[in-house]
């Protein structure tokens, strides 16, 4: 990137990103709360055995 | 994407996140949500805390997405009427494409975390819901046939029934009576709001019973849905939902109930005019205590049970 590439970098932001900044919020936290379910979901189902193979099917060596 | 395309979106409104919200109904969702709720407590059984919290959520979410979907496809006649006017498509916000991608995802996302958390029946359920409200009742019932609202009403019927499906895996005579209580509920729910707002269904040419078969009928037809509904609801006391608090809330509010069906029954335009929908408003209004208070007893009931209170 050049001499222009800086430049550009330190613009001030364009309107667009002002215009949106509530929906782009708004997104961001939705990301964020899936990411939390489907992380809490995995918890809860690999501590209560959910994932856990049946007995009777272990290797001898295991 | 240049500068003058950027500019031009200021001449039309632009959606905000809130925009994207009301295309789920929110309004609607709370109502799918409580139901369901009280599907998934008084559901015998253990289900985890944040299991439970999920399945409501992903519920709420389909529910949401077929939503979307009802409003990507109705577009045209919401933009017609007062009440749907201001909605995020017809009023320009939310592109219609946006709308059907955003209801189509939720739709899948909702079923596979839905199956993912609990099981495939409730997923199931769900699916067919989203199915039933976005197809079968938006697409083909509601501008075809005055009949729309009374097989439609099996959409929002469902929830509670997902809520137990997704604790018990099963469909049971309890779940299917909280499943027939919505649905026999929602046709004089909703013809007693038709009766006072009439003039919208008529300028979007839905065939509601109002503009079809005109308001005698619909009165008729009001207080023969609330006979039929009233020993339904008053029965269910008796099974492992019931109990007597949901008794006494079922035998009061029936009776209330019915007396104001017969109240809309008994009434002509012109006496209906002269105050101004009186009767008809406050029917409405009982309506929606109504099945608050049924759901609001069943959860109760299941409240109280592990006190030795709730139940027979």
């Amino acid at each position: 990137m050049g001499h222009g590439g800086l430049v550009m970098s330190f613009r001030e932001p364009h309107e667009l990103h002002t215009r949106r900044k509530g929906r782009n919020i708004g997104v961001g936290l939705t990301l964020a709360v899936f990411i939390f379910i489907v992380f809490g979901l995995t918890v809860v189902k690999v501590t209560r055995g959910d994932f856990e193979p049946p007995r009777g099917t272990q290797t001898e060596g295991s | 994407m240049s500068d003058a395309t950027l500019n031009t979106r200021e001449a039309t409104p632009e959606a905000g996140f809130g925009d994207y919200v009301a295309l789920l109904k929110p309004r609607v969702m709370s109502l799918v949500v409580f139901t369901a709720l009280v599907g998934l407590l008084a559901a015998p059984g253990y289900v985890h805390p944040f299991i439970a919290f999920c399945a409501i959520l992903f519920i709420a979410v389909g529910a949401g997405a077929s939503g979307a979907l009802n409003m990507w496809w109705d577009a045209d006649i919401d933009k017609l009427m007062r009440r749907t006017a201001k909605r995020p498509v017809p009023a320009g916000k939310v592109m219609a494409d946006e709308a059907l991608a955003i209801g189509l995802t939720l739709s899948a996302m909702s079923v596979v975390f839905l199956w993912l958390a609990t099981n495939w029946l409730a997923a199931a359920l769900l699916a067919f819901t989203i199915f039933f409200y976005a197809v079968i009742y938006t697409m083909w019932l509601k501008r075809w046939t005055p009949q729309n609202i009374v097989i439609g009403g099996a959409a929002g019927a469902f929830p509670p029934m997902i809520g137990w499906a997704a604790v018990t895996g099963d469909v049971t005579l309890e779940s299917a009576l909280m499943f027939a209580l919505i649905f026999m509920w929602t046709p004089p729910h909703f013809w007693a709001l038709a009766l006072f707002i009439n003039s919208d269904y008529e300028n979007a040419s839905v065939p509601m019973l109002t503009v079809t078969h005109g308001k005698r009928v619909t009165r008729r037809h009001i207080l023969a849905y609330t006979l039929l509904l009233a020993p339904l609801a008053v029965g269910t006391a008796f099974t492992a939902i019931g109990g007597w608090i949901y008794l006494t809330v079922a035998v009061v509010l029936n009776a209330a109930f019915l007396w104001g069906a017969v109240r809309i029954w008994l009434r002509d335009e012109a006496t209906a005019e002269a105050d101004n929908y009186k009767t008809e408003k406050q029917v409405f209004k009982l309506s929606l205590l109504y099945l608050f208070a049924h759901f609001g007893a069943i959860l109760a009931e299941a409240a109280l049970a592990p006190w030795g209170m709730g139940g027979w």
